[in-house]
């Protein structure tokens, strides 16, 4: 409902979102259970999927928690902070450029190539987002797909570096000297501890002073500035932490499919992070985590079924807007862990 | 013939702006009135495209295949109004957005399902084939002309309508304070639905009408979807007026800078840097323009007032 329609970024506010901040007690259960289950779920994966698969099944689930610390990041400016970013997939082509046109000229050391996309990411976080935050609501949305749209084509039109078809990364950057990336269970447990990393950060962040500034913000600016808080920097603050993080999944996605590409950064792509926020439960942290796993092992097991799998995962999607508020957190809310 | 080059990048910009306009009236009015982000308009601009393919298959006249897309683009409107739209109008953006994504990948695997995912080539009408001269040594497609012509001609259609018809007072209103109007006695679902329902109409003139110049594929309507969003937010959201100078405005900047700015770039800088720069300058062009509108005119150049 838009309660207050006079104020427009009011607008913004989820109906589920406040449940988080009024009821935070009752839903203590899941904020602890999910978490710890889904991280359990995906510590002892390797073991299991020697079974199965193997190779296919770690590097799907290696691309669902590359894609969950990007939903996470996007949570925090989207659930927590009501900065609905229509470009978030800029920071994930960000990160994964930074690795690799590095690693083109040959400087193949981990730290260094990290420490470039983080900061290259942080750059631009902070330059777009000083400009961005200048608009509310709506405008906010289109301004940052703009700057979306902007690093798109800069990336098309590096010609160097691949243009349109992007690049493959022919070998693994070294840490400490050594090729440690090259092993497959290596490389999935170091996207494991990122994103644990990132999520006890993110949790730490918005439990936070900062962080309640932040959710304030959102709820009310307009009260938040009367009671002497600077909105403003505390967004663009939130809004380049969101932005550096998205460049480590970036960073991390380019080594795991060893590839690089412009259509990592389409305004599609950026969609579909909102997407996987919104359809896991946004303002949860984990339901971001969901949300990236549900879209993207939907999306695999349907395209197993038929060619034609959108026909059935559009109307998913549909659904889940229309009938199940707060995405899937919110369905588990309602139905499984009252 | 550099004036030449001009004048046809310049006609050429007119035809794509004319045709973000039929995009962007809709989309900027479902957006003002019923403060709804449908992703989904882009798609109805390709559907229209279609059915005015398979309508001037079946009759073998463009005419009747665009008077038949037109109501069946209408349809499509209104069914996915009331089966989806219509719930989310009073929900959180992210909804909508979540929504109308899917709608999107629905429908642009559905148009593959129907009609193959190779593109479909509509013939220009044969009265519109070939081309005029316009003055000397300077010749331009009819069929070009004519999107031009009809797309003005709608957009003074569109003008007398909302500015001098019940039902145009009742949008400029809904665009203004759309609970207001329901609290005056408006059944606003109503309104909310011709709204919608026209604006899904004039997508799909917009498809029927490119179809002869451009191929017919899925996902045409992707790009041309952010660009028309460009559109209405550079022009002030709710605003026809606004959103048909800047649509105008885009389709100028974007047709002119991809066809000069690696010359005009070759005035100050050596030739490979200017081609380099100008390839990558070229498409950002729009944005870089919706970006500073923006940071000067946070709501756009013609704000709605609330």
């Amino acid at each position: 409902m838009q309660q207050s329609a006079p104020a427009k970024p009011a607008s913004e506010t989820a109906p589920a979102a406040p449940a988080t901040l009024s009821a935070a007690p009752r839903f203590r259960a899941a904020h602890v259970a999910v978490p710890f289950l889904l991280f359990t779920l995906f510590a002892i994966l390797p073991a299991f999927a020697q079974f199965g698969a193997e190779g296919y099944i770690l590097s799907l689930v290696m691309r669902v928690m590359i894609f969950a610390i990007a939903a996470m990041s996007l949570d925090l400016i989207l659930g927590y902070g009501a900065m609905v970013s229509f470009g978030h997939a800029a920071f994930i082509g960000i990160g994964a450029y930074g690795a690799g046109i590095l690693m083109r000229h040959t400087v193949d050391d981990f730290f260094i190539q990290l420490g470039a996309a983080l900061g290259a990411s942080a750059l631009f976080a902070l330059a777009t987002g000083a400009l961005s935050l200048r608009t509310k609501g709506v405008y906010f949305i289109m301004i940052t797909l703009a700057f979306g749209q902007m690093g798109f084509f800069f990336f098309v039109s590096l010609a160097a570096y691949g243009g349109d078809d992007g690049m493959t990364l022919r070998t693994t950057p070294q840490i400490f000297g050594q090729d440690w990336l090259a092993h497959r269970h290596f490389l999935y447990y170091l996207i494991f501890a990122c994103m644990l990393g990132v999520y006890f950060l993110l949790r730490a962040i918005v439990r936070s002073r900062f962080g309640r500034v932040l959710r304030g913000a959102k709820e009310n600016p307009v009260r938040m500035q009367a009671i002497g808080f600077s909105p403003y920097r505390f967004q663009l603050a939130a809004y380049v932490i969101a932005g550096t993080i998205c460049g480590l999944a970036g960073f991390l996605l380019a080594h795991q499919t060893e590839f690089i590409a412009p259509a990592f950064m389409t305004w599609q792509r950026s969609g579909e992070l909102i997407v996987m926020v919104v359809l896991g439960g946004m303002g949860t942290l984990h339901g971001a985590i969901i949300g990236a796993a549900a879209f993207l092992i939907l999306e695999e097991m349907l395209s197993r079924i038929t060619q034609d799998w959108k026909l059935i995962f559009g109307p998913f999607l549909v659904l889940v807007a229309l009938f199940a508020r707060g995405g899937i957190m919110g369905f588990l809310r309602r139905w499984g862990l009252k | 013939m550099y004036t030449t080059l001009i004048a046809v990048q310049t006609l050429n910009g007119l035809q794509l702006g004319i045709i973000l306009f039929l995009i962007a009236a809709g989309l900027t009015l479902v957006f003002g009135v019923m403060d709804f982000i449908n992703l989904a308009h882009g798609v109805q601009y390709m559907v229209g495209a279609y059915f005015a393919f398979t309508f001037t298959a079946l009759t073998g006249s463009f005419t009747l295949g665009l008077l038949l897309a037109l109501p069946a683009a209408l349809i499509v409107g209104l069914i996915l109004e009331v089966l989806v739209f219509r719930h989310l109008y009073d929900r959180d953006h992210l909804e909508q957005v979540l929504a109308t994504f899917g709608i999107i990948l629905f429908l642009n695997q559905g148009v593959k399902v129907v009609w193959g995912a190779s593109p479909l080539y509509v013939p220009v009408p044969e009265l519109l084939q070939g081309s005029i001269q316009i003055f000397e040594g300077f010749f331009y497609p009819i069929y070009r002309l004519a999107i031009i012509g009809a797309g003005l001609g709608v957009a003074a259609l569109l003008y007398f309508l909302v500015s001098y018809t019940r039902a145009g007072m009742l949008v400029r209103a809904g665009a203004t304070n759309a609970r207001m109007v329901s609290a005056l006695g408006i059944d606003i679902r109503r309104l909310f639905m011709v709204v919608f329902g026209f604006g899904a109409m004039l997508a799909g003139f917009a498809g029927a009408m490119v179809a002869p110049i451009l191929s017919v594929e899925p996902g045409m309507g992707d790009n041309l979807l952010i660009l028309a969003f460009v559109v209405i937010v550079i022009g002030g959201i709710g605003s026809i007026r606004g959103a048909f100078i800047a649509a105008l405005l885009i389709g100028l900047v974007d047709t002119l800078g991809r066809g000069f700015a690696t010359d005009i770039l070759r005035l100050v800088m050596d030739p490979s840097a200017a081609s380099q720069t100008g390839r990558a300058i070229a498409p950002m062009l729009i944005y870089i323009l919706m970006a500073l509108v923006l940071i000067f005119r946070p709501s756009g150049l013609f704000p709605v007032k609330r």
